[in-house]
């Protein structure tokens, strides 16, 4: 058996694996609190509640209605797209104006209401969810044998990570959105709806990490603490790569998640804080993230 | 210079009243232990402590601190180790914890105050979350069982800790006094300083303050006060666990803080005081208790943002203005 720095090959391989798909949703999660934050100024706490409401309607959806992965991979962000706008129109809307802290403790309330409301109804435990026919078994590339459904989410977030990006870079959409960022009442004078705006965005950023909770759902299980420790985590990748750029969070989120995986072989006791410890170093060094600007 | 001074202490007129007031707080904590049950009256102490030394934080100088566990929870294991495994003194092993709480306060204080506003929530967040898994890994926490057994031994030597009222007393005394630290900081220059700061840190700077060091060192001495808090609750309760260094409980204290009045002295014992209440009332109930904080929270910040004293410190000002 062949080893690299006396780590047999195919550990290595699969704990790069590993790190590629916690990557993969360390990017999506961050990309989707980059966005929020970019306009509405708000740290979005909820953002692991609703990752996790994302995976828990494609679990109801299954058990209750008979509706299989496909179809929720549209419509449990859809569902949790809903909630969040009604969530932005009824509450956060009345805070901005008022010191950007108070976004936080709203969203980190609100996540503590769902997290509690959900572990009541379904336990702390986690329910199991099976991924689709079409994505079971593994391929063997020749080095290793890959799951499907990991090489499916890691192209897939990608393919969600890209597509965001377009739709902010490349749209008309994304224009509006990048110019209310930089000046929100010049934008609203040229008669751009902005208040419309930063509804859909929360609501862009709410279904985002639902999503990555119905492609998290059959790697790991459905459980109502799932997203309150991730979420921890994706702030610190997101003060490492700085809220400043669309494609940083994107890139920061898999380098992390890889680098993570690398600590499980190499340094396994750390591989828990290495993503904490990377944060610390980079504010010592670059006090406003790898690719942030100072303000 | 003087009346800079005179617009951000106190007002003379309020102080005599608020003296008062004060003995009269003091003269029924003393009393209290005979009406109420005491273990629950020093869970009411030590959180309040805990959310008064958050407070200095938030309160005077603006800066939210996701992470006030880690100090909280790294004194309680500090204490317990060093009075259970060491046979220290009770009260020497929570000096020794108070000790540890400012060390790791430094340390965490120094990375956090490179950012301001909500990223130095988000890091103070992440860093007590780091500590949180070290706790986790480290053998001398004892993982998830935590130290349990703490004895509360004989405070120098003499007093019979054992006895709930002495526990009691004992407990009251340190709260008193960490009580009259914070108020001396916040109303000493160095506590005029801070408020500065959060006024208007530019302008701050633009005076020749240097507002880096003003901050870390109001970081250090509330994350050794929260520590106060957290090794006399490990005496008290004689145990310390992964509970006390959590995220859960960083937010704990930011709602007692947020419900009593952010930059109220007395906020915070009032917020302490009713979330361990809720708390106690729902035990016996099968209510989902972070159900109930989250509608707090929520509740809190749309509704009433400066608290329930800093809502009737509001009305009395309106009030005292209306009738002059």
């Amino acid at each position: 058996m062949s080893t690299i720095f006396g780590i047999p090959a195919p550990a290595l391989y699969g704990q790069i694996l590993i790190g590629l798909i916690n990557g993969s949703f360390y990017a999506m999660l961050s990309l989707g609190l980059a966005v929020i934050f970019g306009l509405l100024r708000v740290i979005n706490f909820a953002h692991g509640a609703q990752y996790m409401l994302g995976a828990f309607a494609a679990y109801l959806l299954l058990n209750w209605l008979g509706i299989g992965y496909w179809p929720a991979l549209i419509l449990a962000p859809l569902i949790v797209g809903a909630v969040a706008v009604v969530i932005e129109k009824t509450m956060l809307s009345r805070l901005y104006g008022v010191d950007p802290l108070y976004g936080l403790l709203l969203t980190f309330g609100l996540a503590l209401i769902l997290e509690g409301a959900f572990r009541y109804w379904f336990g702390a435990a986690g329910q199991p969810y099976a991924p689709p026919q079409q994505l079971t078994g593994a391929l063997n590339l020749g080095f290793m044998f890959l799951p499907i459904y990991r090489g499916w989410v890691v192209i897939a977030s990608l393919v969600v990570c890209l597509g965001t990006w377009l739709l902010i870079e490349k749209t008309r959409l994304g224009a509006y959105l990048r110019a209310a960022t930089e000046n929100a009442t010049l934008v609203q004078a040229f008669g751009v709806n902005v208040p419309l705006l930063l509804t859909l965005t929360y609501g862009l950023g709410a279904a985002l990490a639902a999503l990555a909770g119905v492609l998290a759902a059959p790697i790991y299980q459905v459980s109502p603490l799932m997203g309150s420790n991730l979420i921890i985590i994706v702030f610190a990748v997101v003060v490492v790569g700085g809220m400043g750029s669309i494609l940083g969070a994107i890139v920061t989120g898999y380098v992390l998640g890889v680098l993570e995986g690398l600590t499980k072989v190499f340094y396994p006791e750390a591989s828990s804080i290495v993503i904490f410890v990377i944060m610390a170093i980079v504010l010592l060094v670059r006090p406003a993230g790898l690719f942030g600007r100072e303000e | 210079m003087a009346v800079g001074t005179q617009y951000l202490t106190e007002q003379p007129r309020l102080r005599t009243s608020s003296m008062v007031l004060g003995a009269i707080a003091v003269a029924a904590l003393v009393a209290a232990p005979f009406f109420f049950y005491p273990v629950m009256l020093m869970s009411v102490l030590c959180f309040a402590l805990f959310a008064c030394a958050f407070n200095l934080l938030i309160g005077y100088v603006g800066l939210l601190s996701f992470g006030h566990a880690a100090f909280f929870g790294g004194a309680a294991y500090v204490t317990a180790h060093a009075a259970k495994v060491w046979g220290l003194e009770p009260l020497a092993a929570i000096l020794l914890g108070v000790a540890g709480a400012a060390v790791m306060g430094a340390v965490i204080g120094f990375v956090a105050i490179r950012r301001q506003g909500i990223y130095f929530s988000m890091i103070t967040l992440a860093l007590s979350q780091m500590f949180a898994f070290i706790c986790l890994q480290v053998p001398f926490t004892h993982g998830e069982d935590g130290i349990q057994g703490v004895p509360r031994g004989h405070l120098l030597g003499v007093v019979d800790l054992n006895q709930p009222l002495a526990m009691y007393y004992v407990t009251l005394a340190i709260f008193l006094f960490g009580f009259f630290a914070i108020w001396r900081i916040v109303n000493s220059p160095f506590g005029n300083i801070l408020k500065a700061i959060r006024e208007n840190e530019r302008r701050a700077v633009s005076l020749g303050y240097r507002v880096d060091r003003y901050k870390l060192g109001a970081f250090v001495m509330s994350a050794a006060l929260a520590g106060l808090a957290g090794g006399t609750k490990a005496i008290v309760f004689q145990f310390a666990t992964l509970t006390d260094v959590q995220w859960q409980m960083s937010g704990e204290v930011i709602l007692m803080t947020l419900l009593g009045g952010i930059g109220t002295l007395i906020g915070p014992i009032v917020g302490a005081g009713l979330v361990i209440a809720l708390q106690n009332y729902l035990a016996a109930s099968d209510f989902p208790v972070t159900v109930l904080i989250g509608i707090i929270f929520v509740i809190c910040v749309l509704l009433f943002r400066r608290g329930i004293v800093g809502e009737v410190l509001e009305l009395m000002r309106r009030r005292s203005k209306g009738a002059s």
